[in-house]
Formats: C-alpha cells, sequence, structure tokens
C-alpha cells in the first residue's frame, strides 16, 4: 500500500524528429515519481515538465493503457516493454526501478518499422501480413450455428493461446533477425487448429510468409527472444507449427 | 419539435422481417458506384467496412491508432449475450429484450432493442465462422457464462479477452476486404469536421496525424463509429484517445446529441491511487459471478487488513439489499451500492473510496485453479497495478466512468437528422435507454456493423445519386481552413497551463457535480464554472510545436476543446432531467436510494440541437412508446 516515498531517475531516451532525422539520445530527470506510477505515467509527468518549459514532449505511441491494445511500442533498457513476465510497457510499474535509477528508453528497432517520430515506430507490416491471408473468407450472414461444428475445449483452447497476440512487434524488436515469425506463427496456428480456417490453411500459410518476407522481416533462428519479449506469452511452439503448415503446403 | 423515430409498427416480432422487406436495394452492379465512409474502426466501424466492402461499396475506412485491430472494443473482457438458449434455462428473444428495455430503466426504443436480441444469434455464428476462440466445453460445444442484470446465463466469452477477440474477427475480415480493394483504410487519421451540403452529409476533414496535413474525403454516406464520451470525466476506463470530437463536430454541424445525461459507471474498477494517474483499469464484471462483494460494518475496521475482520463484522451489501439479484445486480445500482457505503464511512483502501471484492469463498469451494482458469488474467492485471495478490487478499473495487448510453440520435435505420450521416455502435444513443446491461456493448457494436448498417444504407442509397459532391466542393475547402485556423489558434495562445490540467480540471468537475449522483445545485455550478474554464482555456492553455508534424499536445488540445464544450452540454441534460432513471440519478428524486422515475413527464428521447457557440441548445423530443413490455418500476430485490 502507498507509502509517500518519491524516487529520481534519469532518463536517456531515443528522440529523433521525423523519418529522415538521424536521431539521437538526449538527457531527462524525472522527479517525485511513486512506485504506484506505471511507467508511461512517469514518461507524463516528464513531459508536462518538457511543456512548461516550452520544449517538444517525448512522442510515444499508447492507448488502452491496459495491456491489451498493442499499441505501446518501448525498448526499456534493452528490453522490449522493459522485460517484465508477459508485461506490456503501459502495464510496467515503476516499483520495478529504484530511487537514482538510469532508464535507457528507446523505439522498437527493426528493419521493417520505420521509425516515425521520436519512440513511435510504422508498423503498418503487420497489418499487410495480415491482409495476405490472417482470416477465414466468410461473408457476414449466411453462416452455420456456432455448435454445428464441435470444438472439443483442448482444440479451442490452444486456439485461444495463440489467439491472444496483441500484435504490438515486441516479438520483432526483441528478435536478433528482426523476425515476425512468432507473430505470423501465431494467426496461422490459430486459424489451422480450428476447423473452420484449415479449408484455406495452404493457402495462408504461403501467402502470409512471402508477404512477411517481402515486408523486410528476418528469418527464425530459434533464438526465443520473441517468446521472452511477448507480453501475453505467445509459446514458439506456433512457430514450429507454422513450420509444419509450411512444409505441408509444398504437398498440397 | 417531435422526433419521429420511423419505428416499424404490428406486432413487435415481425418488424425488422418487415421493415428488411420493405427497404430500397441497390442492385449489384451499381454497388459500387457508391463511396461510403466509416470512421473509426471498433466492432461497430470494422464490422459496417468489412460488411458493406462484402457487399461492393467503395468503402474508405479511417482511426486515429495505428492498426484498426487497437479500437478500445479490444479492452472489453467479459463476454457478449446472445438469446441462445444453449443452457436450457429459459432464455429466448423476447427475454434478453425485455431485460434489455427493463435493464435500461425503460428509456430506450421497443423495435431498435428488439431488432438487436433478434440478430444476436447471428453475431455469435459469424463470429465462430471467423475463428474466433470462444470458450467452449469438453465435448465441443459453447460454452456460457452469467452477468449481471440477468437470471439467464447467455454470455459467451474468450478468457477474459472477448471484446479483443471479437474484434480480431471484425478485423481479420476488414483485413481480407482492404486486400481485396473494396476497403481503403486511412489509419493515424483523426476527423475534425463533418462536410454537409445543402443539408446532406458529403464527406469529413481529417488531419494526418503523421504529418499534420489535412485532408477531405467525400462520399455518399457517412457513418460514425468513433465510439463513447466518458473520457469527459478525464478518469475513465476508455482509452487515451477517446474523444467526443467525431461526434461534437457532427453534432455542430446539425446532427442532435440524444440523452448526453446517460452515462455509465462501471461498479468494479481498481481504485484511484494518486492525482498523477492517467486511467482507471476495470476488472470484468463477470468477477461478480464468484466474487463477494463486502465492506466493514463498522467504520473503525477499515484500516484492518480484511482477513483479519470477522465475517459477522462484515456487510455484504448487495446481497443484503438485493437478494434475487445478489452481487449480479445491475451495474447502475451496484455503483451506487458502492458509493452510499463509501459516502457512509465504510470505504477501504486509500481516501476511503473502495470496496471489497472477495474471491475466499468461491477458492473454498471451487478451489483457486477454477478460479484462475476463469479469471487468471484478471488477477494477474490487479496484481501488476496494485502490488496486492487478489487469492489471498479480497480486491479493492470502486465504480468508474465506463461507457455512454447517449450519443448522436438515430432513426430506426441508424441516420441521424442528417440525410447521409448514420451513427452506429456506442456513438449512438438507441438500444441502451438509461443503463446498459453487461455484455450488451458488443452485441450492439457487431450488430449494427455485421447486421443492421448493411440493410438500411441501401435503403437510403438506392433513393441518392451517387458522386453528387466532390472534394474541390467550396465546402471542403471552408472545413479545411475552419479546422487549420482552430488549430492555429490553439498553437498561437502559449499560455502557462497544459492541456492535461485543463482536462483535469473539467474531469474533476464532472465527476464531483456530475457523475454518480446529481443535484440541481450541482448541475448549476457546472453551467457556471465549465463556460468560465472553456474561456480561460483559449487564453491560457500552452501548446507547444507545430501543426505541420506529428504532435501528440495538439491531438490532445483539441480533444480537450471539445469536452469543454460537450460537458455543457452534458450538464444541461442532466438539469432538465427532474428525475432518476438508470445511470442518471438525481438525488432529488428518488425512493430511499432506489432511482425514482418519472413516467408522465419525462418519458421521452431528448436530443438537443446546436444552436451556434455560446447559445442555448433546443431541447427536441422523442415519445417513447411501450405496447410490449409493461413500465414498471424496475426491481431486482
Amino acid at each position: 500500500m502507498s507509502d509517500h516515498k518519491t524516487m529520481t531517475l534519469t532518463l536517456i531516451v531515443w528522440r529523433q524528429k521525423n523519418a529522415s532525422d538521424a536521431g539521437k539520445f538526449e538527457t531527462y530527470t524525472a522527479k517525485n515519481i511513486t512506485e504506484h506510477h506505471s511507467f508511461l505515467e512517469m514518461l507524463d509527468c516528464v513531459n508536462e515538465d518538457l511543456i512548461y518549459a516550452g520544449k517538444d514532449p517525448i512522442v510515444f505511441d499508447h492507448d488502452c493503457r491496459e495491456g491489451i491494445c498493442g499499441m505501446c511500442s518501448q525498448v526499456v533498457n534493452g528490453a522490449p516493454h522493459g522485460g517484465q513476465d508477459r508485461t506490456t510497457v503501459c502495464q510496467l510499474h515503476m516499483r520495478k526501478f529504484k530511487d537514482g535509477d538510469t532508464i535507457y528508453i528507446e523505439p522498437w528497432r527493426a528493419r521493417a518499422f520505420p521509425i516515425i517520430r521520436d519512440l513511435i515506430v510504422d508498423r503498418s507490416a503487420l497489418d499487410k501480413i495480415i491482409q495476405a491471408g490472417g482470416y477465414t473468407s466468410c461473408h457476414t450472414g449466411g453462416v452455420a450455428d456456432g455448435n454445428a461444428i464441435l470444438i472439443p475445449k483442448p482444440v479451442a483452447d490452444e486456439a485461444m493461446d495463440a489467439a491472444e497476440c496483441v500484435g504490438c512487434g515486441a516479438c520483432v524488436a526483441g528478435c536478433p533477425n528482426g523476425s515476425a515469425m512468432l507473430f505470423t506463427g501465431a494467426k496461422v496456428s490459430q486459424l489451422a487448429i480450428l476447423p473452420q480456417g484449415q479449408g484455406e490453411a495452404a493457402r495462408r500459410v504461403m501467402n502470409m510468409t512471402n508477404t512477411m518476407t517481402e515486408c523486410g522481416f528476418g528469418n527464425c533462428t530459434n533464438h526465443y527472444e520473441c517468446m521472452a519479449a511477448c507480453p501475453k506469452g505467445i509459446n514458439v511452439k506456433f512457430i514450429a507449427r507454422m513450420n509444419r503448415e509450411f512444409l505441408k503446403a509444398q504437398f498440397a | 419539435m417531435i422526433l419521429d423515430g420511423k419505428c416499424p409498427t404490428g406486432p413487435i416480432e415481425q418488424t425488422w422481417d418487415k421493415h428488411r422487406f420493405d427497404l430500397k436495394l441497390v442492385n449489384p452492379a451499381n454497388k459500387r458506384k457508391y463511396n461510403v465512409i466509416v470512421v473509426g474502426t471498433g466492432l461497430a466501424g470494422g464490422a459496417a467496412a468489412a460488411s458493406l466492402g462484402e457487399l461492393g461499396y467503395n468503402v474508405q475506412a479511417f482511426c486515429y491508432q495505428d492498426s484498426p485491430r487497437r479500437a478500445h472494443s479490444i479492452a472489453a473482457q467479459g463476454g457478449i449475450n446472445a438469446a441462445k438458449n444453449y443452457p436450457n434455462d429459459g432464455d429466448s428473444i423476447y427475454r434478453l429484450f425485455y431485460d434489455t428495455i427493463k435493464g435500461g430503466d425503460f428509456r430506450a426504443r421497443e423495435a431498435d432493442v428488439w431488432r438487436l436480441a433478434q440478430v444476436s444469434n447471428n453475431i455469435i455464428d459469424q463470429c465462430v465462422a471467423q475463428g474466433v476462440p470462444f470458450g467452449r466445453d469438453y465435448a465441443g460445444y459453447l460454452d456460457n457464462r452469467s452477468f449481471g442484470g440477468a437470471q439467464v446465463s447467455r454470455t459467451f466469452f474468450a478468457r477474459g479477452q472477448t471484446g479483443q477477440q471479437l474484434l480480431l474477427g471484425a478485423y481479420s475480415a476488414l483485413s481480407r476486404q482492404i486486400k481485396l480493394g473494396s476497403v481503403k483504410m486511412y489509419d493515424r487519421r483523426e476527423m475534425l469536421d463533418l462536410v454537409v451540403v445543402d443539408g446532406v452529409a458529403r464527406g469529413i476533414t481529417v488531419r494526418n496525424l503523421v504529418t499534420g496535413a489535412m485532408e477531405s474525403y467525400a462520399a455518399d454516406a457517412v457513418c460514425l463509429c468513433t465510439g463513447g464520451y466518458v473520457n469527459v470525466f478525464y478518469l475513465s476506463t476508455n482509452a487515451m484517445g477517446c474523444s467526443v470530437t467525431a461526434n461534437w463536430k457532427a453534432h455542430k454541424k446539425g446532427a442532435y446529441f440524444a440523452n448526453p445525461c446517460y452515462t455509465q459507471i462501471h461498479p468494479t474498477c481498481i481504485p484511484q491511487a494518486g492525482d498523477y494517474q492517467s486511467k482507471l483499469t476495470l476488472m470484468s464484471e463477470s468477477l461478480r459471478n464468484d466474487g463477494r462483494v463486502w465492506v466493514p460494518k463498522k467504520k473503525e475496521d477499515c484500516g484492518k487488513h480484511p482477513n483479519e475482520i470477522a465475517e459477522d463484522d462484515r456487510d455484504y451489501y448487495l446481497e443484503r439489499k438485493y437478494p434475487s439479484y445478489g452481487n449480479l445486480a445491475p451495474r447502475d445500482i451496484a455503483s451506487r451500492a458502492a458509493k452510499e457505503q463509501c459516502d457512509d464511512g465504510r470505504g477501504v483502501g486509500p481516501g476511503g473510496r473502495g470496496v471489497y471484492l472477495d474471491f475466499a469463498d468461491s477458492i473454498k469451494r471451487l478451489g483457486e485453479d477454477t478460479i484462475r482458469e476463469r479469471y487468471g488474467n484478471l488477477f494477474e492485471m490487479y496484481e501488476k497495478i496494485t502490488d496486492e495478490n487478489g487469492y489471498k487478499r479480497p480486491m479493492r473495487m470502486y465504480p468508474a466512468p465506463h461507457y455512454s448510453m447517449g450519443g448522436l440520435w438515430v432513426d430506426y435505420n441508424l441516420m441521424s437528422n442528417i440525410p447521409g450521416l448514420f451513427v452506429l455502435g456506442e456513438a449512438n444513443f438507441s438500444v441502451h435507454g438509461a443503463n446498459r446491461l453487461g455484455a450488451s456493448a458488443l452485441m450492439q457494436g457487431l450488430a449494427d456493423g455485421y447486421f443492421v448498417i448493411p440493410y438500411t444504407i441501401g435503403g437510403y442509397l438506392a433513393t441518392v445519386k451517387p458522386g453528387q459532391v466532390k472534394t474541390d466542393h467550396a465546402e471542403f475547402k471552408k472545413c479545411e481552413a475552419d479546422v487549420k485556423a482552430e488549430q492555429d489558434k490553439l498553437l498561437g495562445i502559449n499560455g502557462n497551463k497544459t492541456v492535461f490540467e485543463f482536462m483535469r480540471e473539467v474531469g474533476g468537475l464532472m465527476w464531483e457535480n456530475c457523475g454518480m449522483a446529481r443535484t440541481k445545485e450541482s448541475l448549476e455550478t457546472n453551467l457556471k464554472k465549465i463556460p468560465a474554464l472553456r474561456e480561460e482555456f483559449w487564453k491560457n492553455v500552452k501548446v507547444t510545436g507545430s501543426g505541420a508534424e506529428l504532435n501528440q499536445q495538439l491531438e490532445n488540445a483539441g480533444r480537450t476543446a471539445d469536452f469543454l464544450e460537450f460537458s455543457e452540454l452534458l450538464c444541461r441534460d442532466a438539469l432538465h432531467r427532474n428525475e432518476s432513471c438508470g445511470g442518471h440519478f438525481r438525488s432529488e428524486y428518488q425512493d430511499a436510494g432506489e432511482a425514482q422515475r418519472d413516467d408522465v413527464n419525462f418519458c421521452y428521447v431528448g436530443a438537443w440541437e446546436y444552436k451556434g457557440d455560446n447559445k442555448e441548445p433546443e431541447l427536441h423530443k422523442e415519445p417513447l412508446k411501450f405496447d410490449n413490455v409493461h413500465l414498471a418500476i424496475r426491481s431486482y430485490k
């Protein structure tokens, strides 16, 4: 519960005016931060000070601030989302830091994610992968009753494990190859596990992996950094599953 | 003026089918000649854009986030209702219809609610076909849970992430249409004006949030799927980017704003910890299935560790006051009851603003593993935010602004009073009356997007010639210039207070004087203070940077400026409604703590017309008729 100790922290933050600017680190001080501040609320406080001083605040993507929309995207001390297990940076709280700490804050860094400004990157490549086949081709209306095809709980649960991905891109940021295999594998697997998606499974995995490569994402070399960075704990077994689906598709 | 919702008449169970048949059709070859704009890509917007694209219309979709997958529908945890009656516990379309009308405290249209209940079953089937991994049993059948305000189990769920999974379903359907070229997606765009030519909606003005450029888009119809406005309270469960801006701009262009005072305060949210806080986090209502709500009976126990307070010294006030619904009393009632206990000095946690939600009994009965399976992600989220373990110690909860039942006025076809302007989902006012029941928001968003607008928009488009107004029309230029001028003004003030300070201030006034309980006096206070604050804002706000770049301060300044105008309308609506109903509780009108409706004088939709800056808006009324449900005092005792 609340005691009123406050912390002072040194922030070293990546500032970059726009996509063509070279960018550089700037140093700021965060004052009067309590253990109950979320990481982004800490940045809000720093930004208020910057605005009072007539300077441009640090821009960063964020929206729901409850760990589900996938908008927030910061590398904190070298770890996407700050490295706390299954936690987006908006849910990281300052009780994980101590008075006097120095914190490095950077954007996602990957070839497929060009920087837009400061900590904001362009992740539209992830949307392109989904557009290539991350769906079942059903029309609105005219579908069967929800119970017409039975899906036993373990199957539904496994699909749900894959479906939890929030599309934040931490897996890409964490991967030394800038690979989106965990992201793509999760969607390929969800729809390959469920009977509703199986008819198009071969076409889907081919189109999605092709697009993945075209967008500039690297390949998987089994570092497992993606799983460590994933705020939803998506398992690398879904990459293995995607590889199997890919192989099967060669013979389809 | 008396408004007409153009609801079909006759036996209620035939209204939607008959209306669908009566609607004009656009032939398949002609559909591609029509352009439709969809603003917002949550459940309503995502579903609408995908479905209209499938039909063959040319769709342009817009969202302020970096991807259409991120809208705040994604945060809905608990579930979605449907009248499937799979558990065989007595559910039916009629019962869902009845529960929704009653839950809304008899302030919604019967025909709209009937349609919602009727299409609810199609939604579940549609989502299953998309690959939404709903919870199922070992045999493979869809599973259900209970939710507030109902005595049947009709809620479908995907762990604690139902909204996310449904939104990803709509997003996948939308992505398919984007790939096929029927939908053009514009992300990181914020709608800042509605373009109306000769009284007809013809397009929108948006700001490209990356470059700062003003852009115009023309269409034969505009669908606003732009969500709710409870960020007017500053701290709410909404995402940071949720605003009233799109709806308010449309209102200023002539669209009526209906029932703005109907705001929902959700009973189970994590209490506020400090002044720096930027948002409040909701804990799904489904927790009340297995959690028991209580506060200490004695004030002197409030500071004690909850596990040290004896059973006899606990007041399970919901079970005591509402024995038949108990902890599953509807949201407005549960929220007010929590406030009552805290006002009585028996609240717990910082500032005495909290009640306990206790799982000890359920854990004893079902085991911790079962509770973890049902709500694990919620317990995790609670621990991340509060550093407390909900399995070992009761959670602390306090009500927080969550949803707006009010919104832009629409007729039965979801068209506003401006021809060509349609409003879907939370952005309209139509089905939840004065209080929304749990698991009904997802249902409404998807109903409007998948199963209503694809029919009703055709009925309108069949009557108009496509492509009549293009973006070279003078009105588009004027709108761009107006928006630009307002931004330049904001950037030029260079005052002493930040945007956040103003938003905190207006939000504070709204929560204090127009929150869970309102009085004539508190509302009149706001009607004096808000205009003064607005004046100060336009003299003293500080916005750094320029308009020709990515500028989040400027975005927030525009949204705050609109909240500073809209909040006044909300208070005015609350002041005029001399009754208590649902989420609108006027302390003067109560019967021993329960809301006291006045059906003789207030059984109508109050829709406000904008009359100009600093002028009093004009109230229009749409009388509500109840032919199928008997107007009764709402009782959950």
